[in-house]
């Protein structure tokens, strides 16, 4: 038997001005979560993606990348924060950013982070991010490189239980 | 559905962190391996009352590699049925490949094993499409893949499972020893 439905909308921000960063600290219950942006920048920058305010060099990421006549493999270890994707700054080529957290609450493994984003006008990308911390994420933060989100970018966080 | 949205309004008043869902995505079984590992996942009496069925997993082996293949199976038939195509990044290149030489099983995402950075689990979504339809052979799809801090893959994958019979069972497995603890696998279910 089914356990029961899941997969909830947990919150919405729809920037009313631009911003520098984007957090998310309520969101207990679930067992995976998905973050879904909607954005642009002030600048043709990188997310930044980090947990739990911690800064540290525990984070790691594994990606590939289509750029349309080629694919690219990269990764990163030891650092302070998940680079997930360029973005530009043209209100009509928008990012997506798909951000699942996998387990997030559980305190015996270390955190991964499949992302994939589409970025139409350059690249679409897929990438393995991982926290190397046993501990549960009880928070999130979007920020970019340099600048602002810009007015109008959105970020919608959902929770989706395990039976 | 009405009574959905009042339950939340009532639970609004009363500051309960969680919505009352109304999505038609629900969570059917879950499975996580204990200490000592699992051979194998078994997902038995699927309901056949959804549309799509998805798999939310979180894996690590036991075998003394840094990582290893795993395998999906569905009805308990590893007959010369299935194929893959996959796309994979290994962070300093990328490969595309057909595994035709697995004819008995479906790959899915690398799995990070014994041999590699403690703690590291691969995670994958694993989407099989069109479970119950019994006029058409089963696809299913994989994103997902491991990383260590250095070392790592990330995977795109599509398998083909020839057969029209509706998925009643899935059996997941690594190519050898164990799926380690705290090994969870999700399964759920999405109408259509």
């Amino acid at each position: 038997m089914a356990a029961g439905a899941t997969y909830n909308p947990i919150s919405t921000t729809t920037l009313g001005s631009a911003q520098s960063s984007v957090s998310f600290s309520s969101f207990s219950g679930y067992t995976d979560l998905l973050l879904v942006t909607n954005l642009t920048f002030s600048n043709t920058t990188n997310l930044f993606f980090n947990v739990n305010s911690d800064t540290s060099a525990l984070y790691s990421n594994t990606l590939i990348e289509g750029e349309g006549t080629t694919t690219v493999s990269a990764q990163q270890s030891g650092q302070t924060r998940i680079s997930m994707g360029y973005g530009g700054t043209t209100a009509g080529n928008r990012v997506n950013h798909y951000i699942n957290i996998m387990n997030y609450s559980n305190t015996s493994t270390f955190k991964s982070v499949i992302t994939y984003v589409a970025n139409t006008p350059t690249d679409t990308l897929a990438q393995l991010g991982l926290y190397r911390s046993t501990s549960a994420i009880t928070s999130i933060q979007l920020t970019p490189q340099i600048g602002n989100f810009a007015t109008g970018s959105t970020f919608t966080l959902y929770g989706i239980a395990a039976a | 559905m009405w009574w959905a949205r009042l339950l939340n309004v009532i639970s609004g008043l009363f500051g309960a962190p969680t919505p009352v869902s109304t999505t038609a995505y629900e969570s059917i079984q879950t499975v996580t391996v204990g200490s000592g590992g699992q051979a194998s996942i078994d997902f038995t009496s699927i309901p056949s009352t959804f549309k799509h069925l998805q798999i939310r997993a979180t894996a690590r082996g036991t075998a003394a590699v840094t990582s290893q293949e795993q395998y999906i199976t569905y009805n308990g038939t590893s007959s010369n049925y299935y194929s893959a195509h996959l796309l994979y990044g290994t962070g300093s290149s990328t490969a595309l490949s057909t595994v035709s030489t697995y004819t008995t099983v479906n790959l899915m995402p690398r799995l990070v094993a014994a041999s590699s950075t403690a703690s590291a689990f691969t995670t994958y979504i694993t989407d099989i499409l069109d479970y119950q339809n019994t006029n058409k052979y089963k696809t299913v799809r994989s994103l997902g893949g491991f990383d260590a801090n250095g070392s790592g893959e990330m995977d795109f994958m599509s398998g083909l499972w020839m057969n029209t019979a509706a998925i009643s069972s899935i059996n997941i497995r690594p190519s050898s020893g164990n799926f380690a603890e705290f090994s969870k696998f999700a399964l759920y279910g999405i109408k259509g």
